[in-house]
């Protein structure tokens, strides 16, 4: 049998219509959500391990009925860590029926994607989506730029650095400290604020350095840990994540630099990995909202089960509140409309996976929660996790009650009409 | 001060050799053959990654030199049965083809190894400090690579100056019709030519593979800098391209160690106010903060005020 070109051609365009077609099919008896960060790239060792804590939340949900009988489903985006794409992959999401996005890695990007949906639900009402920040964290995204439409579970830059600050203005130890951070909207964020809070509860403290570098571009930081020992600071604050923390610290490791180090995202991929083979014993503080080792029984059980699943531990706490959150927010609304559940998690509390109460605050949707600062290094009988293998975990420094995170916000929220 | 000088020149002479390992095959294969080979950058991650397979069967150092080998292989056959034929189609044709090719590579090897980083590791055998410059450790892999690339590079010159291949090659590179008409294959020249070169490149990917990071965006990351040394040394000229790599090298290690910003430059001269209120963001950069930029600017530049490169001889 011989087709000709023009059969040929219509047979090529219905195959390529078919991966269009089938998302719309089966959208009402499913929950999706699109997970929009980077699988590919600097950012992949992240982004992928997000993507599979999402799944594994999604099928334990699913496991206790979904919501309103319907299942979660999460969808990956690769946003490329790029604004453009992040952007193109999110209309993407929309046009396949999803009117839920969640997505983390960049303040940047969230940025962006809260600027767009806010539009796009101007243009398009009763076709609403809604936009789940859940690690994103300059503080512009609750304050001058909040959209009712965004929903942050992560504490913001400036909340983590006021804890961090509180915590470092005791230890006597820090005489100079150098600020290396990644340059854009979140580097800055952290560098303002560290800036700012160290100089106002310890003016003595010296700052010796203030690198700003490229984001996840960097393979070898050698030059700058060559900058670091040379400027003979004790301690280093930087908000570095995914890569650029674990390559960092690795090439501390080779260059046998030995300070204290104040961080944000020490846990990520590759992290732990390259601090036990720094021998940063007990010398890398980390600040966030949940670390494994607090001995808080559901907590543990669902560490145990997603260490079995995966070769991965609990990075994202807050990824936990936020599915368990969206769940309870849409039987609340007895509804999955954005709207609604926007309107639902307004105020709602819940205990938080590492116990205690959190609460999405009304004013500027920023999660109110614990929040704990950690070491890293050998482990006692009362640390029974370790992180990658290396036989180090988490053990508890200090803790921050919810109601001692809580900073005033500028946000103005313009609520839908309803 | 003096311990920040030495241990940047350290790292910028081993970025810069890294470099010229890539550098140089590109500028031999352009001088030959004409073609800017815009997938010179994909062998270089072939060469890491088929290290990494290698290295997981038997071993860091048969991947040493299996991956180079195995990468020029593939190249050779790239040339014989797709840059041959595209060449009859001229310059444009074959410019698109390896354009086309970085991103073929690209995916074929997502598929095969996926998007995530390899766990490359260090042979243990030099994993420990080599030296110590006042109290910076210097890793043995570090001092390794360096003296394997200038091992590499003292090889290729004495190739090409003293034996009988590399005085046809450098016959090839200016008169290639000369040297088909006196009866050598040309043709096959070529091919063993663009086979070396991403053996070359490919080798400078099995050394850095462990040392830097594997993973499937790593041509894409140092592709465009690659150009640059080849632009700024001089299209064709292989002296050019040892000189510019170091210069590109030494240049982006010092700039990230300088923190120097408009605003100081103009406070030595007395000025300190800025002048200009609405470029405050330009006054108070550093130029550790413009580090990754400055090899595109000094491209530019060279291109404005000498396009034939440092060493080049020929426009393109």
């Amino acid at each position: 049998m011989k087709f000709g070109w023009r059969a040929k051609l219509a047979g090529a365009v219905a195959l390529m219509a078919i991966p269009f077609a089938m998302p719309v099919s089966g959208a009402d008896d499913t929950i999706k959500i699109a997970y929009v960060d980077p699988l590919s790239g600097g950012g992949a060792s992240i982004g992928e391990v997000g993507l599979k804590t999402f799944q594994f939340l999604a099928d334990e949900l699913n496991a206790k009925g979904g919501a309103l009988g319907k299942k979660f489903e999460i969808v990956g985006y690769d946003n490329k860590l790029n604004a453009q794409e992040t952007l193109v992959q999110v209309q993407k999401a929309i046009d396949s029926g999803i009117r839920i996005i969640t997505q983390g890695n960049g303040s940047a990007f969230a940025a962006a994607i809260s600027d767009f949906v806010t539009k796009y639900n101007e243009r398009n009402p009763g076709k609403e989506v809604i936009y789940f920040n859940y690690a994103a964290v300059d503080p512009v995204l609750t304050n001058d730029k909040c959209s009712f439409w965004h929903f942050r579970w992560d504490a913001n830059s400036d909340q983590k650095m006021e804890a961090l600050s509180n915590y470092m203005k005791d230890r006597k130890n820090i005489k100079k400290i150098y600020l290396i951070n990644q340059d854009y909207s979140f580097g800055q964020a952290v560098r303002t604020a560290a800036l700012t809070m160290i100089k106002a509860k310890r003016p003595d403290i010296e700052i010796v350095g203030d690198e700003m570098h490229p984001l996840l571009k960097i393979t070898d930081f050698a030059p700058y840990i060559a900058k670091i020992k040379a400027s003979g600071a004790d301690s280093v604050i930087t908000g570095n994540w995914g890569q650029d923390f674990a390559l960092l610290v690795k090439a501390a490791a080779d260059a046998g630099l030995q300070t204290d180090w104040y961080t944000y995202y020490a846990g990520g991929t590759g992290g732990p990995t390259a601090m036990k083979q720094a021998g940063l014993n007990h010398r890398v503080f980390a600040i966030s909202e949940g670390i494994p080792n607090l001995g808080y029984g559901p907590a543990d059980e669902f560490e145990k089960a997603i260490r079995a699943k995966y070769n991965f531990s609990l990075f994202y706490p807050r990824a936990v509140n936020q599915m368990r959150m969206l769940q309870a927010a849409i039987e609340k609304a007895k509804s999955a409309e954005p709207t609604k559940i926007g309107a639902a998690l307004e105020g709602m509390k819940i205990n938080v996976h590492d116990g205690g109460e959190g609460y999405m605050r009304a004013d500027d949707h920023q999660f109110i929660q614990p929040l704990y600062i950690a070491s890293f290094g050998e482990r006692s009988a009362k640390e029974p996790f370790d992180e990658e293998g290396t036989g180090w975990g988490w053990k508890l420094a200090g803790k921050i009650e919810a109601a001692n995170t809580v900073l005033p916000t500028t946000c103005k929220m313009n609520r839908p009409a309803s | 001060m003096l311990e920040l000088v030495l241990v940047s020149t350290l790292n910028g002479v081993l970025y810069g050799m890294l470099l010229f390992l890539m550098a140089s095959g590109l500028t031999l294969i352009f001088s030959m053959m004409g073609v800017l080979n815009f997938a010179h950058a994909s062998f270089y991650m072939l060469g890491a990654f088929f290290g990494f397979q290698i290295s997981l069967l038997v071993g860091f150092w048969p991947g040493l030199i299996l991956a180079p080998l195995l990468a020029g292989f593939i190249g050779a056959l790239i040339e014989r049965y797709g840059l041959r034929n595209v060449h009859r189609h001229g310059h444009v044709a074959e410019l698109l083809f390896t354009f086309g090719l970085a991103f073929v590579i690209e995916e074929v090897v997502q598929m095969i190894w996926g998007k995530l980083p390899l766990d490359y590791r260090i042979p243990p055998s030099l994993d420990f400090s080599a030296f110590t410059i006042f109290s910076t450790n210097y890793p043995a892999y570090k001092m390794f690579m360096l003296l394997f690339a200038i091992g590499i590079f003292v090889v290729l010159l004495l190739v090409l100056t003293r034996t009988r291949v590399g005085l046809i090659i450098q016959a090839s590179l200016t008169h290639p019709h000369m040297v088909g008409m006196l009866g050598h294959n040309v043709p096959r020249i070529f091919m063993l030519v663009f086979g070396l070169g991403c053996a070359l490149a490919a080798v400078a990917g099995v050394i850095a593979g462990p040392a830097l990071v594997t993973q499937s965006n790593m041509a894409a990351l140092l592709g465009p800098i690659l150009f640059v040394v080849v632009v700024i040394g001089g299209l064709g000229s292989l002296a050019g391209a040892f000189v510019a790599s170091l210069l590109i090298g030494l240049l982006q290690t010092f700039a990230v160690a300088v923190n120097l910003s408009f605003a100081d430059v103009f406070g030595l001269l007395g000025i300190h106010s800025n002048p200009v209120p609405f470029l405050s963001d330009i006054w108070f950069v550093t130029v550790a903060q413009v580090a990754p930029i400055m090899p595109y600017l000094l491209l530019v530049l060279i291109l404005i005020f000498r396009p034939t490169g440092l060493m080049g001889t020929r426009d393109t």
